[in-house]
């Protein structure tokens, strides 16, 4: 073997070392990426008791507007306050721990529940239940997801820099989304509203104007 | 779910300012300063840094005792439609946050996309615009009367009068929850309009010949808005800037003060 054959090996051993050291170092930095990174910015927080949708969906007659009604004015109620529980809750029902934190925590010393709400957008947001539930007639599901059929509260994700909910961003950390309900940012609220034939109507943008959906 | 939304005739939504009827008492100031959530300082005596989203002038024909005549003049933004929509804001904004809406002729401020380069405020011939130079503090306490329905601004972003639009959204509401598509004239009016002692102010819809607006102006669509009314009159009207606040005044020296002009211009035309 030359010396120049033994140079040109003992190149090309280097280059696979390097090429290691790339694809090693590529994936450590997605796994970062992907996985640390979501773990840490969000905090995991937990319901101050655990609450059955299904349960009370069967007990109730108008489905979900039995709890979350409309007011008069229009606007939308959201989450209930406690006067609309203590009507059953007075004292404690079945024997489930959830339900005695909340008639001896909440319900007796008259404290509203602080329940963290995992649709809360920014107070530049506006949103209107009557438009989309009303005159559009759809169902809560295509926003929110199935939560009338589920039995328990999931966990609350807390994003630590900007103090909302995973569910506005999304579970999935790329911004994929297979269901209408995966998410809730701005772009969701524009692609439907195309979808569906909204009046594009702004002047800027040839979309939807910005004060459709912003105060 | 329906498939498409019907939609609706292209709303106008415009003001009237009678300055005859005006007394220039800032009812209308202290209103929208409260309806919107509008920051103030402890200090507020120097004009160039305070924020007015409404605010009222003092004109005065510049004549000696008896002939002096004074004239207050209440300032919102004039939602320029300029021509299709192209009003002096909107076109220079690089954030796009502000936009002309061609379904209600309001031209909307987005809080959170605006980074603060008031090019707008220097397009605005109205100086209807305002930046915020610090956080707003209220006083103790304060927080807790804040409108819900309009959200608070950030130092370093830029605001103005919004026509009360949450006002608007909350009114569709309403008529979406009683399945309506339209709005009642009295249901969608100005925190101003409302507070206005002497009615001094109206608004509505320019576009609905029923509504009073309507009615006060006669709006010539067809020449970029132009009043018919005689005694009616925009500012800056030469400018093309096409605004949808008008104003009213039986004096023809007011009249004349809403646009600069050359020393004795118009005197030719009135020979003919």
């Amino acid at each position: 073997m030359s010396a120049l054959e033994e140079k040109s090996k003992a190149v090309s051993d280097g280059g696979g070392f390097a090429l290691l050291f790339f694809v090693v170092g590529l994936v450590a930095s997605l796994i970062v990426g992907w996985v640390v990174f979501p773990k840490i910015l969000y905090s995991q927080k937990r319901q101050p008791f655990d609450f059955n949708h299904k349960l009370h969906n069967e007990l109730v007659d108008e489905g979900c507007e039995s709890c979350h009604f409309f007011r008069e004015d229009g606007s939308y109620a959201g989450v209930p306050k406690l006067a609309q529980c203590v009507d059953c809750h007075e004292s404690v029902q079945g024997d489930t721990e959830d339900e005695a934190i909340f008639v001896n925590d909440y319900v007796t010393p008259g404290i509203e529940v602080p329940w963290l709400v995992y649709s809360k957008q920014p107070d530049c947001v506006f949103f209107s239940h009557a438009a989309h539930v009303k005159s559009a007639e759809m169902d809560c599901k295509t926003c929110h997801g199935d939560i009338g059929n589920s039995s328990t509260l999931k966990v609350y994700e807390e994003n630590r820099i900007t103090g909302y909910s995973r569910d506005i961003w999304g579970k999935n950390i790329a911004g994929f989304k297979k269901n209408t309900w995966d998410r809730m940012k701005m772009d969701d609220c524009s692609e439907c509203h195309v979808k569906l034939g909204v009046h594009q109507n702004s002047v800027q943008t040839g979309k939807g104007a910005c004060f459709v959906c912003h105060q | 779910m329906k498939q498409s939304q019907g939609h609706n005739r292209p709303k106008k939504y415009g003001m009237v300012i009678d300055l005859d009827k005006c007394t220039g008492c800032g009812s209308c100031m202290v209103a929208c300063m409260a309806e919107n959530n509008v920051p103030f300082k402890k200090d507020e005596t120097n004009k160039r840094d305070s924020i007015t989203w409404m605010k009222v002038y003092k004109l005065t024909n510049g004549k000696p005792f008896p002939e002096n005549d004074v004239c207050y003049l209440p300032r919102p933004c004039m939602h320029c439609e300029g021509h299709h929509g192209h009003s002096p804001c909107v076109s220079v904004c690089p954030a796009t946050a502000t936009d002309y809406s061609t379904d209600t002729g309001i031209v909307s401020q987005i809080y959170t996309r605006c980074f603060g380069c008031r090019y707008c405020m220097a397009a605005c011939p109205y100086h209807a615009r305002y930046f915020n130079w610090w956080d707003p503090v209220w006083p103790a306490g304060m927080e807790q009367m804040l409108s819900p329905d309009v959200s608070v601004r950030m130092r370093g972003i830029v605001e103005k009068c919004s026509f009360c639009f949450h006002r608007y959204q909350r009114a569709m509401d309403k008529a979406h929850l009683e399945g309506r598509h339209e709005l009642a004239e009295d249901e969608y009016q100005t925190s101003c309009t409302q507070a206005c002692p002497s009615g001094a102010i109206t608004f509505g819809d320019l576009n609905n010949p029923e509504h009073k607006v309507h009615q006060m102006v006669k709006p010539d669509n067809a020449h970029g808005g132009r009043p018919q009314a005689p005694n009616a009159f925009r500012l800056l009207e030469r400018l093309g800037t096409n605004p949808k606040v008008y104003y009213l005044s039986t004096r023809e020296w007011v009249r004349k003060a809403g646009d600069n002009s050359i020393k004795g211009e118009g005197k030719a035309h009135a020979k003919h």
